[in-house]
Parts: C-alpha cells; sequence; structure tokens
C-alpha cells in the first residue's frame, strides 16, 4: 500500500516492455523472410524479364487478413506466396492478421519502406486501403485478392470458385436425406452470394427439392460461433454444411460430431470429417501468383482484372470423401468436363431469385465474369434473407 | 425441436464460456480490483489447455493446464496492481494484447493439430425430460460445474465469513487492514481465482465447443464478461443470468436465421453492451450500492 505513482510508471514500462518483447517474438515466429540470392540472372519462367530487371532483387510484400495456417482462405493464399518464393531474386515479406482497416496501410507503407515493389494485399477488404496506398506510390504494383474495380497501379485477381461449389452442390443434393442444405458464411458479399447460389443450383440439378438455408457470423473467423450456426442449422433439419468462412476447420468438425455431411472450402479438410466428408471447392494460386510476379518484373503487367476458372486450374475440386458414391463421382466428372468445354454454363438463364423475380431472362446466355461478381441476391430455393 | 428448446439449448452452449470468465471477474472486482485482461487470460486458458490436451491426448488434464494458465496471468496482474501499484487499466488491457500475443506464438504449432475433444455426457433419466432434457443435460462436463459453480460463488460471496472477508477488502484496504486481514493476500487470491475461472471459460471453448484453436480463438468474449459484471451488479447469480442472456442473443440469432427469418447478426452482436447500459441507466442508485468502494481507485493501483 501506499506505492507512489511513480513506481506505477515505471512498471508499467517494464510491462511495455515484456509486451514488446513478447510481440517481437511473434513477429519473429511468424515472419519467414526468404530470399533467393543465387546468381542466375532470369529463371527460365521469367521470359520477357531479362536482364538487369531480373538480376536486381524484387521484394514482394503479402498482407493476410488471418493467420498463413488457419486451414482455410489465408493458407491457401500463402502456398501462392510460396511458389513466388522460388522464384529467382525474389524477397517475400508476409504480414498475418492485417485488419481490413487503415492498420492494413500502415502495414503497406512498412512494406514499402523495406523495398517492396509489388504488394499482394489477399483480403477484400484491403482493396481500399491498397488503392489509397496507391496513390502515393505510383512506382509500386499491388496484385489484390477478389476486389471488383482497379485502379491505375492496382489490379485484381480471383477465381471461379462457385463453379467448384456448382459440383459440389451436386454432391450435397444427392448426400441429403432431409432434402435441407445449410450455408454458414461471414458476410454478405457477392462471392459468398456467387457461391451459395451456385451450390443451390447445382443441387437442384440433381435434387429438385433441394433447399440452402443460409446463416451469417458476420465474422470471417469465430470457431465458436460457426459451431453454434451448425447446431442450430442440424436442429431444422439441415444434413449438409457449407461453409463461406476464412477457417471453416471448427465447422467441418462440429457438422461431422452431429452427423451431418460437410462441404468444405479453400483447403482440403477431409480429414476433419472421416464419415461425412464430401468434397470442397479449393484454390491453387501458385501459378497465377508467379505469372503475375514475372509479367509485373518483366515490365508486361497491364492492371486488369484476372479471373481465373477451374478450366484454368486455380479453382480445383478437393478430393472426394467415401460419402460420395462412385455414380455421383462419375456424373460429377461429366458436368465438370460439360462446364470446362463451356457446354454448361451455371449462370444461364433463367435464373429466378428468393422472390421469384426472373434476373437473368430465360434463353440469356451466363453474364461475364464481372457483372456475375456484382450479385447481389439469392435464387430461388435459398432460404435467409440478406443482412443490410 | 421447438424454436424455445432450440434457443434455450443454444443460451447454454454460447453462455457457457462467459459465464465462466464474467464469474472469475466478479471475484476480482469484489476485492476492488478490476482486470480487463479477462480476454488475455480467457485466451492463455483455451490456448494452454489445447495444447495439453494435444499433446498428453487428454482434455481432462487440458482443463487443470486452463485453470493454470489463467490463474498465472492474472497473477501478474495482481502482481502489478497490488505489489507495484500499476494503473489497472493499464496492466488489464497490457495483458489483454499479452495474452493475444503469447497465445498466437505458442499455440501457432497446434492450428492444424486435431485433439480429443470432451465428450457430451447425456445424463440418464433427465436428459429425456421434455425442454430441460435438450437444454440442460446434454452437455460436457465444463457447462455442467458452471450452474453449481455460480450457486456456490454467490454463497461464499454473500453468506461466508471469507465472503465477508473479499468484500471488506474490496470496500477499503484500509479498514480491512485496520480489523487484522491481510488485504494484499485477499487480492491476490481474488485475482488469481479470477484468472483461473477465466481460464476455464476459454478451455470450454477451445476443448468442447468449438474443440479447435485458433488464434484470437475467444473473438472479444472477455470483454463481454467484463460488461456483464456491471450487469451483474456484482453478484455471481445475475452474472450467470447475463451470461445466459448473452449467449440467448447469439443463439437467438441464428436461430432465426436457421429458421429462414432474417435479423442483422450485427445488431444482435450488441446485446450485451446495450443490455449493461440499459442496467446503469435504470439501476444507476442500485449499482451504486453494489459497486465494491476500492473499485474507485483503479488509476493507482490498490494505492
Amino acid at each position: 500500500m501506499g506505492i507512489l505513482p511513480l513506481h506505477a510508471g515505471r512498471w508499467l514500462l517494464c510491462l511495455a516492455t515484456v509486451l514488446a518483447i513478447g510481440l517481437l517474438a511473434v513477429a519473429c515466429g511468424s515472419d519467414d523472410e526468404s530470399e533467393t540470392t543465387d546468381g542466375a540472372a532470369t529463371s527460365p519462367a521469367a521470359g520477357s524479364a531479362s536482364g538487369a530487371a531480373s538480376a536486381k532483387t524484387t521484394v514482394i510484400g503479402f498482407l493476410y487478413v488471418g493467420a498463413v495456417d488457419d486451414g482455410g482462405y489465408n493458407q491457401a493464399a500463402y502456398q501462392g506466396q510460396l511458389a513466388v518464393e522460388k522464384l529467382p531474386n525474389v524477397k517475400a515479406i508476409k504480414a498475418e492478421n492485417v485488419p481490413e482497416s487503415a492498420e492494413a496501410e500502415r502495414v503497406m507503407e512498412q512494406m514499402i519502406q523495406q523495398g517492396a515493389t509489388i504488394i499482394f494485399p489477399t483480403s477484400f477488404g484491403h482493396l481500399d486501403p491498397a488503392i489509397k496506398v496507391g496513390e502515393k506510390y505510383p512506382n509500386v504494383t499491388f496484385l489484390h485478392q477478389g476486389g471488383l474495380k482497379t485502379a491505375k497501379n492496382v489490379g485484381t485477381y480471383f477465381g471461379a470458385s462457385w463453379e467448384a461449389n456448382y459440383l459440389a452442390g451436386i454432391a450435397a443434393g444427392k448426400a441429403t436425406k432431409s432434402n435441407k442444405l445449410g450455408y454458414v458464411v461471414a458476410f454478405p458479399i457477392s462471392q459468398t452470394l456467387l457461391n451459395i447460389n451456385a451450390f443451390e443450383l447445382g443441387a437442384k440439378s440433381v435434387n429438385a427439392a433441394a433447399t440452402t438455408t443460409v446463416v451469417f457470423t458476420a465474422n470471417w473467423c469465430d470457431p465458436a460461433k460457426i459451431s453454434e450456426s451448425v447446431k442450430n442449422l442440424k436442429a431444422q433439419g439441415v444434413d449438409v454444411l457449407n461453409q463461406h468462412q476464412d477457417c471453416p476447420g471448427a465447422g467441418i468438425q462440429a457438422a461431422e460430431k452431429a452427423g451431418m455431411f460437410s462441404v468444405g472450402y479453400h483447403v482440403d479438410g477431409s480429414k476433419l470429417a472421416p464419415n461425412g466428408w464430401l468434397t470442397a471447392a479449393t484454390w491453387d494460386w501458385a501459378k497465377l501468383f508467379v505469372d503475375l510476379v514475372n509479367q509485373v518484373r518483366g515490365g508486361t503487367y497491364k492492371v486488369s482484372q484476372v479471373r481465373l476458372s477451374m478450366a484454368d486450374g486455380a479453382v480445383k475440386l478437393a478430393p472426394f470423401g467415401k460419402a460420395v458414391p462412385k455414380d455421383v463421382r462419375d456424373q460429377i466428372a461429366a458436368t465438370q468436363a460439360k462446364l470446362l468445354s463451356g457446354q454448361l454454363q451455371i449462370f444461364a438463364g433463367p435464373i429466378k431469385d428468393q422472390s421469384g423475380a426472373e434476373r437473368i431472362a430465360a434463353g440469356a446466355k451466363q453474364p461475364e465474369v464481372t457483372s456475375l461478381e456484382q450479385m447481389n441476391y439469392l435464387v430461388e430455393g435459398v432460404i435467409g434473407k440478406i443482412p443490410n | 425441436m421447438s424454436f424455445v428448446t432450440a434457443v434455450s439449448a443454444g443460451a447454454v452452449r454460447a453462455g457457457t464460456s462467459v459465464m465462466y470468465a464474467s464469474l472469475g471477474e466478479v471475484i476480482a472486482q469484489r476485492a476492488g480490483i478490476t482486470n480487463l485482461g479477462v480476454e488475455g487470460c480467457m485466451l492463455a486458458g483455451a490456448c494452454a489447455a489445447y495444447i495439453v490436451a494435444a499433446e498428453t491426448g487428454s482434455p481432462y488434464l487440458g482443463i487443470i493446464a486452463a485453470f493454470a494458465a489463467g490463474g498465472l496471468f492474472a497473477m501478474l496482474h495482481a502482481f502489478l496492481v497490488v505489489t507495484r501499484g500499476a494503473n489497472q487499466l493499464a496492466s488489464g488491457l497490457a495483458l489483454m494484447f499479452l495474452g493475444l500475443g503469447m497465445t498466437a506464438f505458442f499455440g501457432r504449432p497446434y492450428v492444424k493439430v486435431q485433439i480429443t475433444p470432451l465428450r457430451d455426457y447425456a445424463i440418464p433419466g433427465l436428459s429425456d425430460l421434455p425442454y430441460l432434457g435438450s437444454v440442460l443435460f446434454h452437455h460436457d462436463v465444463l457447462t455442467y460445474a458452471v450452474f453449481p459453480l455460480a450457486g456456490l460463488l454467490w454463497w461464499f460471496v454473500f453468506r461466508s465469513r471469507w465472503g465477508v472477508m473479499l468484500r471488506a477488502v474490496g470496500e477499503s484496504t484500509e479498514s480491512a487492514f485496520a480489523v487484522g486481514l491481510h488485504p494484499a493476500r485477499i487480492q491476490y487470491a481474488a485475482v488469481t481465482f479470477g484468472g483461473a475461472l477465466a481460464g476455464l471459460g476459454g478451455a470450454q471453448i477451445s476443448l468442447a465447443y468449438a474443440a479447435t484453436w485458433v488464434e484470437n480463438l475467444t473473438q472479444g468474449r472477455g470483454f463481454i464478461a467484463v460488461a456483464l459484471v456491471i450487469f451483474a451488479m456484482w453478484n455471481p447469480l445475475r452474472a450467470m443470468v447475463g451470461a445466459l442472456l448473452f449467449g440467448g442473443a447469439v443463439a437467438l440469432q441464428l436461430q432465426l436465421q436457421a429458421r429462414g427469418v432474417g435479423v442483422s447478426p450485427l445488431l444482435l452482436d450488441m446485446t450485451p453492451y446495450l443490455l449493461t447500459i440499459v442496467v446503469l441507466l435504470v439501476w444507476a442508485q442500485r449499482g451504486r450500492d453494489a459497486f465494491p468502494a476500492g473499485l474507485t481507485k483503479v488509476f493507482r493501483g490498490t494505492g
């Protein structure tokens, strides 16, 4: 008792130091900056990037909204970073848990101070911060994952995960006994709505009675809330779960425990659900990331919205679980072939929304990807409202 | 399952972790110490529990680890605040950030590891009761334990001799010292025990509810627990009710969505804070009576 406030200050300083050391340890633990110093002038893939341009080390920054081993979205993007690191004369810097706020601007500026000339802001909400920073540093190229707009030096890339979700919908529509599918998602962004709609359309293509109930958690990764959502869906008789979450692991386990079937997302989660695993829409960013980096280094990159599909290999279907029988696998393979050849268009008209209004007219072709990505409605057969 | 049953069962599931943390904070604040680092203690408990469960294969050893980790973490707060007279708010917040950083670091190798989660036990006879069976008697041991604990802590605070000592210290360390108590010891014990309970709350998430470990697993539930202490007016049984209301709000919005009724999840996420504000407005005077006077010393430790 009776201790002077002076002491308080001093001890607080001590605590702050401990804290700083703790944070530093975390930073050191997660920041593996790999540098390739081998003297090779060009990589075979670098092609046009010859001589001086590629002899210099290119510093590339990667921003992740979560941890790179989340068994989901960030892990998939990190696999792309690892592929980029294998290029000669590339140094990668990564920052995890970067919020979708002004904090992202500071992280990007720090990376630029460290010499970064290419930055991959990989989360949806990193786009506006990237555009802001981009205005200040016109010589830095930003390659944003999933963005719906571009700026002078900010381009975007993404993949049609909804194609894989359409195929997963076939597996789900065949597997369900109650004809009730569930989709636990984070936020109502258009890419999420596309996934949900494609999943329902896929299910309905093989099971006219199949409906998809959507639950929004308003958080990219809250495992406890995801588990609770699964239990609430189960209570309503839902027996197949799909998710649009950054960390779908907890949901897959909760579904397995409840005796439900499970469709994963981002990465293969079959180990978490030995009985109920169906499949998942997964990413393979390696080739695209390497191509983009080579283009920027070679000076051939033009700001654009790159959109890859299953045909490009950027979106894949995870291996099937034992809950998917042979005939269904064959049917999915056949549908996939039609999809890749362009014979099948998922969003060809007529597409009706929940109110029954026709959003894509009968006979109309599937809209362009950029216009599909503006989707702001749920299709007929999806239960649940888009929160505003 | 009926709507009321589904929401009630969800309230118990979603409320348990917050209830542990809130009960712990009631005890700490009854001793006159505010610990804003509850979130850090929960994370320490959740992470330690998961690591131990992964290494030993026993989630029950994980529970013990969580109790110890949460307690040790809070003891750091007690040291700074009680022994060194540090600002309670600053120390608590620092503890929260430390917990976030440390668990992210030590937990990283375990993100991909699966554990054997705590089992749900259906209590024979009781689990088949209509309504109550589904709501109360299909849970893991940590959920079963929290309700008797709330009652026990109520008895402890208001009916036991130790409770009188605890409350005396919380009102005025000087007077407590004058009647021959050791205020510092009691405050250490209360803060440490409070952190240990928060650790159990974290463990309930990592070992049972979500059965998983990711960085920042608790997602702010520790702060909800602190808000609930004010709502509860430092009464363990009211803290229990508050935690169930919070859990109910979570379950309500998810159940409404699962039934296709649109509600904004963002709106319902505000529920615990709105409840606290309402309580502050309506019961301001009564709240002042229940308020442990020692809490006014937050800026200079226990001074």
